[in-house]
């Protein structure tokens, strides 16, 4: 009853049917099962899977993890997987091309992706990782199957969403058992999913506001940082999320901006190389052809104010340059 | 001879500043060549000749290590 509840709620929300909908133990499980099933069923005639360059760790391991013949399609300065991009990685592929994999939205940098047009383009299904985009901007349309993760939108941890589209070619790729839903296995975590359904019910509602009231103000982060010399400010201008700001400042050490900020009351995330634990740069960084290093992700929560991003603008303006002058430039 | 800058076992940033630093040693015109391992450079010594104005090259290797050669545009 509350798990049916709770798949009537989410699929109103995301303007999909109840049938299509399945709940998953995390975001990263339903982006597995929704691009490997959608694969299965199609790998017979064409094996081969097409990815974008930006997209997050959790597809581009599936795609690993699948072994089929695979390629990837660039993506442009700003991030965007455009669609001659795509075409051309199609042709490029080493087998006949079944699945492409394309993000509703970059999780680092917000870039919004032409996923309505690279599916009219090219005819074929697409997996759309919608896990940064979901509760904040509707669904795109032209996507076979889709996966959203409930701690993104605010619910808890432990919650995914895999929308499989009627007549979508899924077929399981992993193990089954033998329980009514043959998309997932094991029992659903009931008390985490309505929890999930209520947040996204919650943010859903007020999302056109936030939208509105967050783009004014990552215009105003936007506009500050790109005053500072030497800066990238990294991603779509336009058609982006509406809380993300990601910038890169030269012969600043990333982590380094990241703790003087934390100090300063302000916690940021950081794409460059010294401040991940793999010390290998930010594969989306790297993929637009931005600065790695020096770099910063901001995101903004439902109550950041005017306030809050002109004393971080204001931060930020004040350190860069006296970073800088720690090395002399 | 192109001018070579030693940046291997330097971390980035490390390699674009000493980059910076040693561009204005260089005539206009005349190419510079950064001895980087560190992953980052690959990305960031691109980016910084498009963010200052100046041309990059490419990459090649020197005794198996990645060898970046800068163009001083101005």
């Amino acid at each position: 009853m509350v798990l049916d509840n709770a798949r009537d709620v989410v699929a109103d929300t995301l303007g999909v049917r109840a049938d299509e909908v399945t709940f998953t133990s995390s975001g990263t499980d339903a982006v597995h099962r929704g691009l490997l099933g959608l694969h299965a069923g199609t790998r017979r005639h064409r094996p081969g899977l097409v990815l974008g360059a930006a997209e997050h760790a959790s597809v581009r391991h599936a795609v690993a993890w699948s072994a089929a013949p695979q390629a990837e399609a660039r993506v442009d300065s700003d991030g965007v997987l455009t669609v001659d991009s795509a075409l051309e990685a199609v042709a490029r592929c080493p087998g006949q091309v079944g699945v492409i994999a394309v993000q509703a939205a970059n999780h680092e940098v917000g870039t919004v992706q032409p996923v309505a047009e690279i599916a009219d383009a090219t005819g074929l299904p697409l997996f759309v990782d919608a896990c940064a985009s979901m509760g904040r901007l509707p669904l795109p349309s032209g996507w076979a199957v889709a996966a959203g993760s409930a701690h993104k939108w605010g619910g808890p941890a432990g919650v995914g969403v895999m929308v499989v589209r009627k007549g979508a070619r899924w077929r399981a790729a992993l193990p089954g058992d033998d329980r009514a839903d043959p998309r997932s296995v094991g029992f659903e975590n009931v008390p985490a999913i309505f929890g999930a359904a209520a947040a996204l019910q919650a943010v859903w509602a007020d999302a056109a506001d936030t939208d509105r009231r967050q783009r004014h103000l990552t215009d105003l982060l936007r506009g500050r940082l790109a005053q500072i010399p030497d800066t990238d400010v990294v991603g779509h201008p336009i058609q982006r999320l509406p809380h993300l700001v990601t910038a890169s400042f030269l012969y600043v050490d990333g982590e380094a901006l990241v703790v003087e900020l934390d100090r300063a009351g302000f916690a940021v995330a950081s794409g460059s190389a010294c401040a991940a634990s793999t010390l290998e740069p930010s594969a989306v960084l790297a993929a637009m052809g931005a600065l790695t290093h020096g770099n910063i992700r901001v995101s903004l929560t439902r109550d950041t104010t005017e306030a809050d991003v002109i004393g971080l603008a204001d931060a930020i303006t004040d350190l860069v340059p006296r970073l800088r002058a720690r090395v002399g430039l | 001879m192109n001018t070579v800058l030693d940046c291997l076992g330097k971390p980035c940033p490390a390699p674009v500043i000493e980059l910076a630093r040693a561009i204005g040693t260089c005539e206009v015109g005349a190419s510079l060549v950064v001895l980087a391992d560190d992953p980052a450079a690959a990305y960031d010594i691109p980016a910084w000749c498009r963010m200052r104005g100046q041309e990059f090259v490419g990459c090649t290797e020197i005794d198996g290590r990645p060898a970046y050669e800068v163009r001083r545009l101005s």
